[in-house]
């Protein structure tokens, strides 16, 4: 019924939507939040193929994609934090200068 | 045509019995959230020796009732710049995400909606988003209390979330499984609760669920001395209502997870020992002696309507009486329903769902009694408390934990000494970590830090 | 039968919150479909029978990652960045591009397609059963060194988001 062709369509139109996001918008913090969509599209691809194969191997791996989300959200939102407090901006456009 | 729709009926047939339960804990739920705002004014209203709602119905029992139905009739406000659409999604998620958190729940041998192999986990996940509720409902109000409720709440649920987790992992590792089945099958086949093999976690949990919950004396992002009300300050009516449900689930579902994991689920107290069996006869014991002091009370009401009302509880009591000994007289004194038969899993099922309700609602007691008996705590010592204190004494139990159970499995010490060996380690960490942190509190609370905590007093 | 109704359904919701994430102008709407494009996720990991990764997904991503970007968005949540140009002048740029790559993707899963095994010999499901004990026995067996640094992965983040956060007293 489904096959795994399903999935890798699914798993690609989220991961062009997450490639629109990042390159069109202006706001850092929605950019950031379309590059969870691409880690989700990428972890789709994976666990879809560990159910083809028939090993949790693809499971496990999506997990520390998972961790590794957590990680640089983390860190990205804590620069985007202290830029702000500089800058009082969020719009990419407006991050221009290294040193003022 | 007729094929697609036997198979698709075929397809359906394993959702039907979950569907009933999922239709009647969802039906039944607000039910037991409102009168448990009874049995919280009562139980408050006897510990400041007075007597509570006593006007609405005989002994205030329709007190909730009435209470549900003003809600309904009240004003739907909403404040004049608030983002409409996510001021109407808070309390819904909210709600939401606490009934979801019962589906994994068992509440007696194969008596659940699924059960997942997962299922520990899934309680305490879909648990944890009713987070989004609280801060999404401050965040759409447009005030400043109600923003400042929801950040401080929000961070005071995911510090202890993280103690919670941890503390379930400790006696996770005793039971082997996340399926809510199979933690209670182990405690059964261990002969002991495992509250008493990691009592610490059990401790933990209890500590870290009233925060989680929002409960006195971690209530401070809703108390009225304080924020108003917290991200509940613009919700009026039935929005209101929603969000006061949500608290109480909450509170069911963490009862109930505590319950399965430390107090042996839907276990009679020595389920395995024979001797104890007279204690079967207690679930339609304590009914029966409920209808009598129903029937005793009955006479004393001011109003006849409010007599009947009493007579008709009596009644209630003793028809679940007689259900619940029925397959005990079926199986003592008529002789019929030997084990594995329908009389004996009906036994199964139904005392089982008793003694889960009960040991749920003893748990739920203390949540009440804390309430009324503790100051609250000041946000700064909440957060202290969380995460100097509870987060490295429950990642402590865990090692102690595994340690102990490397002990027993790979060592051959007895089982029993090893635990209470660890448990004991535990404490005594426990102990040490309090005390420092008790001498920090002090040097900072009478000298002041702008002169440093080095300082005599 | 059941199988594609479910699949749908994950897969629409997923879809269509996707496309209001990159499109909604108020950054906290934005972050409220993100959570329902990562439950969806979370859904489509539970139809491939990955149950340990879907509760996971959601503790982890939608209980706290997201957790954490509305925290950030309440705190530099600005009035003036919504009345202001949403999508960069080269929008259109953009698009294209990801249409092109789209295009090319497509091409590749359609002609790979026919090499993939079928439901009839793959593996059944089963071999993924009991989930969470086989997940738990490859990652501690097979994957313990990537494991291990991943928790020093995370140490490093936490204290990295600490030290950039703080502020310089």
């Amino acid at each position: 019924m489904i096959g795994t062709g399903h999935y890798l369509f699914l798993s690609l139109a989220l991961f062009l939507i997450g490639v629109i996001g990042v390159v069109t918008r202006r706001n850092v913090i929605i950019i950031l939040m379309s590059i969870e969509l691409i880690l989700n599209a990428v972890n789709i691809n994976l666990v879809a193929f560990a159910r083809l194969a028939g090993s949790v191997e693809g499971q496990v791996f999506a997990i520390f994609i998972i961790t590794d989300a957590a990680a640089e959200a983390a860190v990205g939102l804590g620069i985007i934090i202290a830029f702000f407090r500089n800058r009082e901006t969020v719009l990419a456009d407006e991050m221009d200068l290294l040193k003022w | 045509m007729t094929q697609m729709l036997q198979t698709s009926l075929a397809d359906l047939k394993p959702f039907l019995l979950p569907l009933i339960f999922a239709v009647a804990i969802v039906a039944v739920l607000p039910l037991i959230a409102g009168y448990m705002t009874l049995l919280e004014r009562k139980v408050m209203a006897h510990m400041q020796v007075r007597l509570g709602p006593m006007r609405v119905g005989p002994h205030g029992l329709l007190q909730p009732i009435a209470d549900a139905v003003k809600l309904l009739l009240k004003e739907d406000i909403v404040p004049e710049n608030a983002d409409r659409l996510v001021f109407w999604l808070a309390p819904v998620l909210s709600m939401t995400a606490a009934m979801l958190a019962m589906a994994a729940l068992a509440f007696g041998p194969g008596f659940q909606i699924a059960d997942l192999n997962i299922g520990l986990l899934f309680v305490v996940g879909i648990g944890s988003m009713g987070i989004f509720g609280i801060v999404l409902g401050g965040w759409a109000s447009n005030s400043h209390y109600s923003l400042l409720g929801a950040l401080r709440s929000a961070a005071q649920l995911v510090s202890y979330e993280t103690a919670a987790g941890m503390a379930i992992v400790g006696a996770l590792l005793l039971a082997g499984t996340l399926s809510t089945q199979g933690i209670v099958k182990i405690q059964d086949a261990y002969g002991v609760w495992l509250i008493i093999a990691a009592p610490v976690g059990f401790f933990i949990y209890l500590i870290a669920s009233i925060a989680e919950t929002n409960r006195a004396p971690f209530d401070l992002p809703e108390a009225e001395s304080e924020l108003v009300a917290g991200y509940m300050t613009e919700y009026s009516g039935f929005r209101w209502a929603l969000y006061f449900l949500a608290e109480y689930t909450n509170m069911v579902v963490v009862a109930s997870i505590a319950t399965t994991l430390f107090l042996g689920g839907w276990l009679r107290p020595f389920a395995e020992t024979h001797a104890f069996d007279f204690l079967d006869w207690l679930p339609p014991v304590l009914m029966l002696s409920l209808a009598g002091y129903s029937l005793y009370r009955a006479p004393k009401q001011p109003v006849l309507i409010q007599k009947l009302v009493m007579v008709a509880v009596a009644g209630m009591f003793v028809a679940l009486a007689v259900v619940l000994a029925g397959p005990l007289v079926a199986t003592h004194f008529l002789g019929i329903g030997a084990a594995g038969s329908l009389i004996a899993s009906w036994k199964g099922a139904l005392h089982g769902g008793f003694w889960f309700l009960l040991k749920v609602f003893l748990y739920i007691y203390l949540f009440l009694w804390l309430r009324f008996t503790f100051p609250r705590y000041r946000f700064d010592q909440l957060m202290r408390l969380g995460w100097q204190f509870l987060i490295p004494i429950s990642i402590v139990n865990v090692m102690a934990i595994g340690l102990g159970l490397a002990l027993h499995r790979q060592w051959g010490w007895p089982r029993g000494l090893s635990l209470i060996l660890m448990n004991l380690i535990t404490v005594a960490i426990a102990a040490a970590l309090a005390r420092t942190g008790e001498s920090k509190e002090k040097g900072e609370a009478i000298v002041g830090e702008f002169w440093g905590s080095g300082r005599d007093a | 039968m059941l199988d594609r109704i479910v699949f749908d359904f994950f897969a629409g919701i997923a879809i269509v919150s996707a496309i209001l994430v990159v499109t909604r102008r108020n950054a906290v709407h934005s972050a409220i479909f993100l959570i329902t494009a990562l439950l969806a996720t979370a859904g489509i990991f539970l139809q491939l029978h990955a149950e340990f990764l879907f509760i996971v997904q959601i503790i982890l991503y939608v209980g706290g990652i997201m957790v954490l970007f509305i925290f950030v968005i309440m705190l530099v949540n600005l009035d003036v960045a919504l009345h202001q140009l949403q999508f960069r002048r080269q929008w259109w740029l953009g698009l294209l591009l990801a249409l092109a790559l789209g295009a090319e993707a497509t091409a590749a899963i359609s002609i790979g397609r026919s090499g993939l095994p079928d439901s009839s010999t793959a593996p059944p499901a089963s071999v993924l059963d009991p989930n969470t004990e086989l997940v738990g026995r490859v990652l501690f067996t097979g994957y313990l060194l990537p494991l291990e640094i991943a928790s020093v992965l995370l140490l490093v983040a936490m204290v990295g988001a600490v030290v950039m956060a703080k502020r310089r007293t």
